[in-house]
């Protein structure tokens, strides 16, 4: 197996009580990458989305479903530019995605649900989802700021 | 997460306290229903000072205890939205549509 620039690997069921640590691990691992405050919560927040959204939808609720969760260092081309992020990766083996699902609802209304989508779209620089062969696949990615902050992996 | 409540002349304070996720915001949604659909206090004040995080699911059971106030004539009203709360409200455009105030001071006035 290739493993170059893998930080995480995660595999875990789809009970939301562990929402939380997933919330905790992806939070911490930010810090460490030299993420900003605010980006290292907003990407936390978009993969908790992202969890829950497998839960809820591809799941249907049952609480002993597999999920992984991996999150590598990537670095690149991008329009042009040399970046370097980080790639978060999610797997399950639920009901495809509904692409009718995935538009984020207009923020003019003012209503319950709809909003997970939205928040991941405003954190991540990079979302594509993908299936095949039975497995849902999800890749989100957050680019370091060009002002070289997060090259390099930040310890306590 | 946790909801504790104390109940003033008229208002009816919740301290809430830890996360509110997926895992929790059935309960959240439950007690606030509950509160302004069957107790029909006048006026519900939330106390997110204890909150570090609120998902998605967090903030549409906010928008249905809104929603149940203004059903009922009622007034809901939020107050110590941590940063992470904040920017959730505001990525949403929903923290115009909430009474926030910073302390409950403000929010008991």
């Amino acid at each position: 197996m290739h493993n170059r620039g893998l930080l995480l690997d995660l595999t875990l069921v789809s009970d939301p009580q562990l929402l939380c640590v997933v919330r905790a691990a992806i939070e911490r691992l930010t810090e460490v990458s030299g993420f900003s405050p605010p980006e290292c919560r907003s990407i936390t927040r978009a993969v908790d989305e992202a969890m829950a959204n497998v839960m809820r939808h591809a799941y249907g609720g049952s609480p002993d479903k597999r999920i992984d969760v991996s999150c590598k260092r990537i670095s690149g081309m991008v329009n042009g530019v040399h970046r370097e992020g980080l790639e978060i990766e999610l797997l399950d083996q639920g009901l495809p995605f509904d692409q009718k699902k995935l538009t984020a609802r207009s923020l003019d209304e003012v209503k319950p649900g709809g909003l997970g989508l939205h928040f991941i779209r405003d954190s991540m620089d990079v979302m594509e989802h993908s299936h095949k062969n039975g497995v849902n696949r999800l890749r989100l990615v957050k680019y370091f700021s060009a002002d070289g902050k997060g090259q390099k992996p930040q310890g306590e | 997460m946790q909801i504790a409540a104390r109940r003033l002349d008229q208002v009816t304070i919740f301290d809430i306290t830890g996360h509110i996720d997926l895992a929790n915001s059935p309960e959240l949604r439950k007690v606030l229903l509950k509160e302004l659909r069957e107790t029909k206090t006048p006026r519900v004040i939330l106390n997110l000072t204890g909150v570090r995080y609120i998902d998605s699911s967090g903030v549409a059971s906010l928008v249905e205890g809104l929603k149940a106030a203004r059903d009922q004539g009622l007034r809901f009203i939020l107050y110590g939205l941590s940063p992470s709360a904040r920017e959730v409200l505001q990525l949403s455009r929903l923290i115009k549509i909430f009474e926030v105030f910073d302390n409950e001071q403000q929010a008991l006035a």
